[in-house]
């Protein structure tokens, strides 16, 4: 029987979780034992090629690109985890989410006290994703089925949890994976 | 002027004793002082009744009667719960925002007037209704405003508002109110006549123990709600160690919908308070505080009066009716606009100077209650009965009523109905003879028990109203065929969001996640799968809550979802599979795309 598949992404994400994902270290070799990388940044294969029993997000949604992959993620994945802060609550992109949307691009490209920008344009080549009105988390702009705590999730609680849904066993993270206090 | 409040804080505490278990009467007089408690009258009050700020501050911001910034000097509180808007509260409101020009919450420059909204204040039988600072005026309607503002600028007296009164007591002297009593039914318990002081003196002739007895054969269970036997309750009190115990009378009357205390407390208060004297003497106490909700604070004259009056024929004070050993006097202590505070251990956490939190139990306050000392709470009602349980004896109160639920029970009757009003019937009377009675065959569904109780359709009203069948405190609201039954869950749910103590998570957070999905039903955007989601939810506010509050607070969705599922059905939709139907990518883009000059890429 072939190798179940898994995709990962990172949307509004700083790749923390990803980071963390190779943070498995040696054990990413019985990894691959067990499965394929499919779209992933950890590959580089960019789009879908089969479907995939899992899907890890990293991230949240901030732009249309953002809802675009998530949307492509669901229709090709089994299950989808939404893998660390950003992607389960918006996160440190979030903090945006309270300030008009003006507001934010001025303070970013024009007054903000590190800027420098004699030209004082605001970038719009329309190759850039339109930004979303607020950072949304992902289960508010697709179904999820799992979330992994964490910023990021440590490397054993994702190790953990794939094998678990990747050998068909319950998850069952002990206490101190989870624990953040 | 700065030196004038400050003697006067200084003298509302010293008035007050500089205790500290006073603040509520100390705030609310200040209040009424000041127009707010300030940042540094919290200060001065703290220094004087010897406690921290934040104490007082936390007592200031709990309450909605209680603020620390000035308000207008008239406020107008308008009902807005579900009652008053179906007969039209709305369109008052829009009235009084255009009259005035301001919008609710805010005050009008000159400082006349505020303007606020409330949930319900107990006059859903004369609905719409609005407080205007202590006055209350009923059958409100769009073309009233005008007038009503335009009296208030001209003499910013309230008591003016009021030109025909209303019937029995709200007439008299010291009340002077408009409302209307709208007694429509008369039963043998709480309306036959009763010859002041009798029952009194029967329960004088009897031992402590066997006034407990004949409360306990007339099998008498609360009326507040809940049911709990009343003998057993006191029979706790009684054993219980200590000296100095408590009786209370809950009168907050906060569920919507129930207003038969406010009839209760404006014809009966002899009768309430001559109850409350057996109780003392059943469980040895020489205190009684009657708790009134800050919405009824139109009665509180009146009340004082009838006390007043007790204690001139000797009902109440030292060696009550001449029985030596026996003294026993009752204190009002005002509520000033909290739901919770009906909720009988912060019903006592208010009592004591406190924010309304609920306590944890055990122990219970028939151990350790008001001021730690063994208490009991009950219901006015409750306490009405307990006189005619002694005027009549308990054999004749236990043969009326049902087998379980012995006795009358005065509903409340609002809504679509022709009669709204109260109604004394006996316990086992079925929904559909109730509604006969009501004027409202035609009732599409009838809310039972306020919000915490549940909403029943046709298929439920052959079944009967009595604390094993549908249990009430008495609130019956009636909803007639043309009305839409979800915007009716949606405001049962915003009441408790706006009622919640805040102390427990699910109770705190659950509801509002529950009418957000509740609402994203309504606009078309549900999926089946939220159905279940409501339903789990539900229940573990319903399993996690530490209080009365929290784990009724999702009935309105529970019961609705049961006994109306096809409300919700009809709006759910079918989206693509794993997608959200309410996220919205156009609506997500647009503040962006305005900005850029361009449309989305994708979508
Ligand atoms: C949120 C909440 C609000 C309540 N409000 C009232 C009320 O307004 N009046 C009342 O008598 N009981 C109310 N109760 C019930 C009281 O906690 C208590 O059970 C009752 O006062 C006991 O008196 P009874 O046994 O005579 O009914 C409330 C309970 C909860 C949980
Ligand atoms: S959760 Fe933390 S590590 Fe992961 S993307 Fe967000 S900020 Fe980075
Ligand atoms: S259930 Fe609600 S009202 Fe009761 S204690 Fe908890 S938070 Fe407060
Ligand atoms: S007075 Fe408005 S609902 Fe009761």
């Amino acid at each position: 029987m072939a190798k179940p598949k898994i995709a990962t992404t990172s949307l509004a994400g700083c790749f923390g979780c990803h980071m963390s994902i190779l943070d498995i270290d040696e054990r990413i070799l019985e990894l691959v034992e067990l499965v394929d990388f499919d779209k992933s940044p950890i590959d580089d294969i960019k789009e879908f090629h089969h479907r995939c029993a899992v899907g890890l997000i990293e991230g949240g949604c901030a732009n249309e690109e953002n809802v675009r992959v998530l949307k492509d993620f669901r229709r090709h994945c089994d299950i989808l985890i939404s893998l660390g802060e950003c992607a389960i609550l918006g996160g440190i992109p979030a903090l945006r989410n309270t300030i008009p949307l003006q507001e934010c691009l001025d303070e970013a490209y024009l007054n903000g006290p590190s800027v420098y920008n004699p030209a004082k344009t605001i970038p719009n080549d329309p190759e850039i994703p339109l930004l979303l009105n607020k950072v949304y988390p992902c289960h508010e702009v697709v179904k999820i089925d799992y979330f992994l705590q964490g910023c990021p999730p440590r490397a054993d609680a994702i190790w953990e949890t794939l094998v678990a849904l990747l050998t068909d066993k319950p998850v069952d993270l002990p206490y101190d994976l989870i624990k953040y206090d | 002027m700065s030196e004038n409040w400050q003697t006067m804080v200084k003298d509302v505490c010293a008035r007050c004793g500089n205790d500290r278990t006073r603040m509520m009467d100390i705030v609310r007089l200040v209040q009424q002082e000041c127009g707010c408690v300030s940042g540094e009258a919290m200060d001065l009050i703290a220094r004087q009744v010897d406690t921290h700020r934040v104490e007082v501050e936390s007592v200031v911001s709990f309450y909605a009667f209680l603020s620390n910034r000035p308000k207008g000097k008239i406020v107008i509180r308008l009902c807005n719960d579900v009652i008053d808007e179906m007969f039209g509260a709305r369109r008052v409101a829009q009235a009084f925002e255009q009259q005035l020009g301001i919008e609710f919450g805010q005050t009008t420059p000159d400082g006349l007037i505020s303007l606020e909204h409330t949930p319900c204040i107990g006059m859903c039988d004369q609905a719409p209704a609005a407080l205007v600072n202590d006055v209350v005026v009923t059958y409100l309607s769009r073309d009233k405003v005008g007038d009503i503002v335009s009296t208030l600028k001209s003499d910013p007296d309230p008591r003016k508002l009021v030109h025909k009164l209303g019937d029995g007591n709200n007439a008299s002297e010291l009340v002077q109110s408009m409302v209307h009593n709208n007694i429509r039914r008369k039963g043998p318990v709480i309306f036959d006549p009763l010859p002041n002081g009798e029952a009194l003196k029967r329960c004088l002739a009897l031992s402590p123990a066997e006034v407990i007895r004949d409360v306990k054969t007339a099998r008498l269970r609360g009326r507040g709600g809940a049911g709990f036997p009343t003998g057993m309750k006191w029979e706790f009190a009684r054993a219980a160690a200590g000296a100095k115990k408590f009786v209370i009378c809950n009168a907050d009357e906060g569920e919507p919908g129930t207003f038969k205390d406010r009839v209760l407390l404006t014809e009966r208060a002899d009768m309430l308070f001559e109850g409350m004297t057996i109780a003392g003497y059943a469980i040895g106490s020489d205190t009684g505080i009657l708790y009134l909700r800050g919405e009824y604070a139109y009665l509180r004259a009146f009340l004082e009066d009838v006390l007043h009056q007790r204690r001139n024929a000797g009902l109440l004070g030292k060696a009550v009716c001449g029985k030596q050993g026996f003294d026993f006097d009752i204190r009002i202590q005002m509520g000033a606009g909290a739901y919770i505070c009906g909720e009988e251990t912060a019903l006592i956490s208010s009592c004591e100077g406190l924010r309304g939190d609920p306590k944890n139990r055990p122990p219970f306050p028939a151990q350790k209650g008001y001021l730690e000392r063994p208490t009991i709470v009950n219901n006015v009602e409750t306490f009405c009965c307990v006189t005619r349980i002694l005027d009549r004896g308990p054999a004749w109160f236990a043969e009326k009523g049902s087998k379980g639920s012995p006795g009358t029970k005065l509903l409340s009757v609002c809504g679509d109905c022709k009669q709204p009003g109260v109604y004394e019937v006996l316990f086992g009377i079925t929904l559909a003879e109730l509604l006969k009675m009501v004027g409202a065959e035609d009732a599409k569904a009838v809310q039972v028990g306020g919000p915490s109780g549940q909403l029943v359709g046709p298929s439920d009203y052959q079944r009967t109203i009595c604390y094993d069948d549908l249990a009430t405190g008495g609130s019956i609201m009636v909803f007639g065929p043309n009305r839409d039954i979800l915007p009716l869950v949606d405001k049962f749910m915003e009441f408790f969001i706006e009622e919640t103590c805040g102390y427990c998570t699910p109770c705190r957070v659950g509801n509002v996640l529950l009418r957000q999905k509740l609402q994203e039903i309504m606009a078309g955007k549900g999926e089946a799968a939220d159905l279940d989601y409501l339903e789990d939810l539900g229940q573990s506010i319903v399993t996690a809550s530490r209080c009365g509050l929290g784990q009724t607070s999702a009935n309105p969705i529970l019961t609705s979802l049961k006994n109306f599922r096809g409300e919700y059905t009809s709006r759910l939709i079918e989206p693509e599979k794993g997608m959200k139907p309410t996220f919205d990518i156009q609506a997500a883009v647009r503040e962006a795309a305005a900005i850029a000059g361009r449309g989305p890429a994708h979508s």
